[in-house]
């Protein structure tokens, strides 16, 4: 394979999945979660396909389509809830929202 | 030959440091923009960027799809309902680090240096040299026959997840719509 090896895309995939991580656990904007919730995705499939190129093997390239298709199944029912939650005046911020916090 | 060989690999090194230094930066600058617009277009770039990290890996219908599929439908309806809501700035880290900040750090940097740690010492030497492929590797006719023999049934259910997603946003909008004409009347 030509340029760098599989262990350098790992560490890009490792860094994006901490800096999603990172605002899902920070950010109080439940679109930006969503937003950071998509760069874990994309860490995630990153790691796939390198290591679906690693072994020759296409299971990864299958699995990473397969996580694009959860993550837009994702992203329409969070976005549904934000819209919702627009449409009842409530505040956009998801330490607020923990009425079902048990 | 091994010219030509050393030269493809200089290019092919630039375009990936290129391509890795934007997503990174783009993958930072998600999280730190206050505004959820500029973060939504700051994701569009990160996508972008990660789609040419995927044609270094040769996986050219997993590149075609997520720009398709991710920069532009998903990232559309982002923006749209970011349009929507309005403009609201939230400033991230307010107020001095709380000790949800601080572990929310702790936690991401915990995560990144374990990942680092395990490939550098127990896997480096296996993901040095990776195996050779033919042309037919991630091309759309390859990924279809896979998708339709070996995977038949994740394919399947792929749709199911779509269809569910699908009927859960419609039941999600027309149940507040409900509940805000009984509230006026």
């Amino acid at each position: 394979m030509l340029g760098p090896s599989t262990a350098w895309y790992l560490g890009v995939a490792a860094f994006l999945f901490g800096t999603g991580a990172l605002g899902v656990l920070v950010r109080r904007n439940p679109l930006i979660v969503l937003l950071s919730l998509e760069i874990m995705l994309n860490g995630a499939n990153l790691a796939l396909i390198a290591f679906s190129r690693h072994a020759g093997n296409g299971a990864g390239q299958i699995f990473a389509l397969a996580v694009m298709a959860v993550a837009a199944s994702e992203v329409c029912v969070g976005l549904g809830l934000v819209v919702a939650l627009h449409r009842r005046r409530l505040e956009l911020d998801v330490d607020r929202l923990s009425e079902l916090r048990g | 030959m091994i010219l030509a060989y050393s030269a493809g690999g200089v290019l092919v090194w630039i375009v990936w440091v290129v391509a890795g230094l934007a997503c990174l930066a783009s993958g930072v600058a998600v999280v730190s923009f206050s505004n959820p617009f500029f973060s939504a277009l700051a994701l569009i770039g990160n996508l972008g960027s990660l789609a040419v990290l995927y044609l270094l890996l040769s996986a050219e219908f997993v590149a075609a799809a997520q720009v398709l599929v991710y920069a532009g439908a998903v990232m559309v309806m982002f923006l749209f309902v970011i349009a929507y809501v309005g403009p609201r700035t939230e400033t991230p880290w307010s107020g001095g680090p709380g000790w949800q900040t601080i572990g929310a750090v702790l936690a991401a940097a915990a995560i990144f240096l374990e990942i680092i740690v395990v490939i550098g010492l127990k896997a480096g030497n296996r993901l040095a040299h990776s195996d050779h492929v033919n042309g037919t590797f991630g091309s759309p006719g390859w990924i279809g026959r896979l998708f339709l023999t070996d995977h038949l049934l994740a394919f399947e259910i792929t749709s199911i997840v779509l269809l569910i997603a699908a009927v859960g946003g419609v039941i999600l909008g027309s149940h507040t719509q409900r509940a805000g004409e009984e509230a006026s009347t």
